[in-house]
C-alpha cells in the first residue's frame, strides 16, 4: 500500500472497528451476568415470599402462587411491546407431589423436581430457570422460575442496542476519519509543494521549525542533502571562477605577444614574440588538460573502478609518453626497478587515476630539472603498499611550501612562473580517491616525490 | 616615461616590456613582491604597473606600502580577478585606474599616459611649450604645426622637459628616463640627443643651467 492516507484508514477502521466490537462483547458478557445475578436474586426473593406468606397464613396457598407474579416488581428492562410480562411462573406442590397451586403463567406440568435452589429445566420446548424452596411446615414445595428465552432476549437487546447506531455510525466516522486523515497529511503536501516550486538552483534549507515533529526527520535529511549538493556546487562555482581567472594571465601574455609581433618591424623581435607566443600555447594547454584531469578526478568520487594495474609497465608508458617534453628540457629519464621488485607490482584501482599521479609527478620533475639533467624512478614493491619514488635535481619543494603545494593553484613563493599550480592538487587527489598518499624527501643531490598506492 | 612593471608571468611579463618599449616607454620588470618593493624603494618612476596575485603576497600589499611612505608614483594595476569588488578594493587603496587581463597593449599605454598626466595635473594628454606641442599618444611632436621627427630618445627627453615646464632635470634625472637596469649607459647621450632636440626645434627652446641641468626656458 503506497499511500499513507489509504494506509492510516485502514489502520483507524480496522483498530476502531475492533475496539468496538471488543466492547461489545464485553458489555455483553458483564450484561449477561448482570441480568443472571438480578433475575436469579428475584426468583429467589419470589419463592421465599411465597413460602412465607402461605407460613403466614395471610394467603391461602392456592392463591399464593398468583401473588408472587403480581407482587413481582415491573421488569427492569421493559420496552415499548417488548413482551417482558408474565416472565415469573410460579407453582406450589405438595411434597407428595400433587400441585397446589399454580399462577396463571406457569404451565401444568412441574416446573422441576429438585427441592432446593436453582435449576434449569425444560418444559414443552422452552428452557426454564427455576428456584425451589421446601416450606416444611406446610408441607409443600414453592418453585419460581422464568424462561430463559426471556432473559436471552433482555440481553440481546441490550447489545442489539448498542450495536445498531454503530453500525449507522460507521460510515460517517470513515468519512470523518478520511477527511481527518487527510488534513494531518497537509503539511506533508506543503512540503512537497514548497519543493516542487523550487528553482535549480535554490538549495536553501527548509524551515524545519515550521514542519510537523514526524516529518523533521526527513526534513533534516533533506537539508543536510542540500547542504551538500549546494557545498559541491559552491565547489565547482569557484573553482571555474578560478579557472577563468588563471587562464586570463596567459591570455593576457599571448594577446600581448602578438600585438608586439604585429606592429614590430625588427624580425628579431617578431621572432621572440611568437616563439613565446607557441610555448605559451604549450603552457596553456597543458594548464586546460590538467584543468580536465582536475574535473575527472572530481567525478571519479562516483564511479571507481577496480582494475589490476601494474605500477612499473605505467611508468614506463607515461616516461614514454612525455618523451616530447624530455627532449625539450633535455632531461634523461632513467628506470630504475629495485631487486625486490620481484614480487609483482601490481596494484587494485583506477587506472586513469594512476596514470594521472604518475604523469604528473614526473611532468613537475622534468619541468623543474636543471638542462641535461637527470629524473630517476624507483618502483618498490613491499608487502601491502607499491611505492613510487621520482628524484630529480631541481630546487624541490621548499619546507614550508609543503603544506601548500597541494592546495590548487598553489605554485610556491618562489614560482618559476611555468606551472599552472594544479599538478599536484591533482596528484593529492587522484592519491586520496585510491587510498595512497605524497611525501617529499629532500637529500643532498635529489629531491624526492614519493606517491603510496596501497595494494 | 620610465615604468615598473610587476607581473609573475613571464610571458606576459616580457610582452608587455617589449610592447611598452615600442610605445616609447622605459621598462624595468621584476616578478615579486620583495623585488618590487626593494625597485620602488631604490629608483624613481613615472608610473607602476602591479599585477596583483604574486608568489609571494598581492600587488596591494606594495601599493599599500608605497601609499603608506607617501609615494605617489601612479599605479595602474593589472589583474585577473576583475569582478567590481576587486576593483573596488584596488582603487581605494590608492591605485591611480585598473584593467583586468587580457588586455590591449595600447590601452595600457594609453591608461599609462593618463595617470601620469593626471599626475601632473594636466586635463589633455598634448604637451605644448611655445610653439611645440608633443602628442605621446602618437609619439609625434610638431612646431608652428609642421610635423618633426623624433628619435626616441629624442622623444622620452622632450617629454620629460615638457612635461615639467621651468623644472631643471639634471643629466641623471634624464637618463633614468632613458635607460631600464639592463640597458649600458653611454656617455654624453643626454648632451648628444639635447644638442640634436635644439637643431630641431631652436637654439633657445631647452636652457642648459650650468652644474645642474636642463630646463624648458621661459617665455620672454
Amino acid at each position: 500500500m503506497n499511500s499513507i492516507r489509504i494506509r492510516l484508514f485502514a489502520i483507524l477502521i480496522a483498530t476502531t472497528g475492533a475496539v468496538w466490537l471488543f466492547a461489545a462483547a464485553w458489555i455483553y458478557a458483564s450484561t449477561q451476568a448482570e441480568v443472571e445475578r438480578v433475575l436469579d436474586a428475584r426468583l429467589m426473593e419470589a419463592a421465599r415470599m411465597v413460602s412465607s406468606l402461605i407460613t403466614d397464613h395471610q394467603i391461602d396457598p392456592s392463591a399464593a402462587a398468583n401473588a408472587a407474579t403480581a407482587d413481582t416488581p415491573p421488569p427492569p428492562f421493559k420496552e415499548a411491546g417488548g413482551g417482558y410480562s408474565r416472565q415469573l411462573s410460579c407453582q406450589i406442590w405438595s411434597l407428595q407431589g400433587s400441585l397446589v397451586s399454580r399462577s396463571e403463567s406457569a404451565p401444568a406440568t412441574s416446573l422441576a423436581s429438585h427441592t432446593d435452589g436453582f435449576e434449569e429445566t425444560e418444559i414443552e420446548g422452552e428452557r426454564w430457570r427455576v428456584y425451589a424452596v421446601v416450606n416444611p411446615t406446610l408441607g409443600v414445595r414453592v418453585l419460581v422460575g422464568d424462561s430463559l428465552e426471556i432473559r436471552d432476549r433482555l440481553i440481546g437487546d441490550v447489545i442489539k442496542g448498542l450495536l445498531l447506531p454503530g453500525i449507522v455510525i460507521l460510515p460517517v466516522l470513515a468519512a470523518l476519519i478520511w477527511l481527518s486523515v487527510g488534513r494531518g497529511l497537509a503539511p506533508l503536501t506543503r512540503i512537497a509543494e514548497g519543493l516542487a516550486g523550487r528553482s535549480a538552483s535554490e538549495l536553501h534549507p527548509v524551515d524545519a521549525g515550521s514542519v510537523p515533529r514526524e516529518v523533521r526527520p526527513v526534513i533534516r535529511a533533506l537539508n543536510s542533502l542540500f547542504g551538500r549538493v549546494a557545498e559541491a556546487r559552491d565547489r565547482e562555482r569557484s573553482f571555474t571562477a578560478y579557472a577563468a581567472h588563471e587562464l586570463k594571465t596567459p591570455l593576457a601574455g599571448l594577446k600581448t605577444q602578438a600585438q608586439v609581433a604585429l606592429r614590430t618591424d625588427e624580425p628579431s623581435v617578431q621572432r621572440d614574440a611568437l616563439s613565446r607566443i607557441s610555448t605559451s600555447v604549450d603552457r596553456t594547454s597543458r594548464m586546460v588538460r590538467q584543468l580536465i584531469d582536475l574535473a575527472a578526478v572530481d567525478a571519479s568520487q562516483d564511479v571507481t573502478s577496480d582494475e589490476e594495474v601494474d605500477i612499473a609497465v605505467l611508468v614506463g608508458e607515461v616516461a614514454w609518453e612525455l618523451e616530447n617534453q624530455l627532449a625539450a628540457n633535455d632531461v634523461h629519464v632513467a628506470m630504475e626497478l629495485s631487486d625486490q621488485a620481484q614480487p609483482p607490482t601490481v596494484i587494485r584501482g583506477d587506472r586513469i587515476l594512476v596514470r594521472l599521479v604518475l604523469r604528473n609527478l614526473l611532468e613537475n620533475a622534468i619541468q623543474h630539472s636543471p638542462k641535461a639533467g637527470e629524473v630517476r624512478c624507483r618502483v618498490l614493491a613491499r608487502t601491502n603498499e607499491v611505492c613510487v619514488e621520482i628524484l630529480d635535481q631541481g630546487p624541490g619543494i621548499k619546507q614550508e611550501d609543503e603544506k601548500r603545494v597541494t592546495e590548487r593553484f598553489f605554485r610556491g613563493s618562489k614560482a618559476h612562473g611555468h606551472g599552472s599550480g594544479l599538478g599536484l592538487s591533482i596528484v593529492q587527489m587522484a592519491l586520496a580517491r585510491l587510498g595512497g598518499s605524497l611525501t617529499f624527501e629532500r637529500g643532498a643531490r635529489w629531491f624526492v616525490a614519493k606517491a603510496s598506492f596501497p595494494i | 616615461m620610465r615604468l615598473l612593471v610587476v607581473e609573475d608571468d613571464e610571458i606576459l611579463l616580457d610582452g608587455l616590456k617589449v610592447g611598452l618599449q615600442m610605445c616609447g616607454f622605459t621598462v624595468d620588470a621584476v616578478t615579486s613582491v620583495a623585488d618590487a618593493d626593494a625597485a620602488i624603494e631604490a629608483d624613481r618612476f613615472d608610473a607602476v604597473i602591479l599585477d596583483l596575485m604574486l608568489p609571494d603576497g598581492t600587488g596591494l600589499d606594495v601599493l599599500a606600502r608605497m601609499r603608506r611612505s607617501g609615494d605617489r608614483t601612479p599605479v595602474l594595476l593589472l589583474t585577473a580577478k576583475d569582478e567590481v569588488a576587486d576593483r573596488i578594493a584596488g582603487l581605494d587603496s590608492g591605485a591611480d585606474d585598473y584593467l583586468g587581463k587580457p588586455f590591449d597593449l595600447d590601452e595600457v599605454a594609453a591608461r599609462l599616459r593618463a595617470i601620469v598626466r593626471r599626475g601632473h595635473g594636466r586635463a589633455t594628454g598634448l604637451l605644448e611649450w611655445k610653439d611645440v606641442s608633443l602628442d605621446p599618444a602618437r609619439m609625434s611632436a610638431s612646431r608652428d604645426g609642421m610635423a618633426i621627427s623624433l628619435s626616441r630618445r629624442e622623444f622620452v627627453i622632450l617629454q620629460a622637459l615638457m612635461e615639467t615646464p621651468g623644472v631643471i632635470l639634471s643629466r641623471s634625472n634624464l637618463e633614468e628616463k632613458l635607460y631600464g637596469w639592463q640597458e649600458e649607459i653611454e656617455s654624453n647621450t643626454v648632451e648628444v640627443h639635447v644638442h640634436k632636440l635644439r637643431s630641431k626645434l631652436g637654439a633657445s627652446f631647452i636652457e642648459t643651467v650650468r652644474g645642474a641641468g636642463y630646463r624648458l626656458r621661459a617665455a620672454q
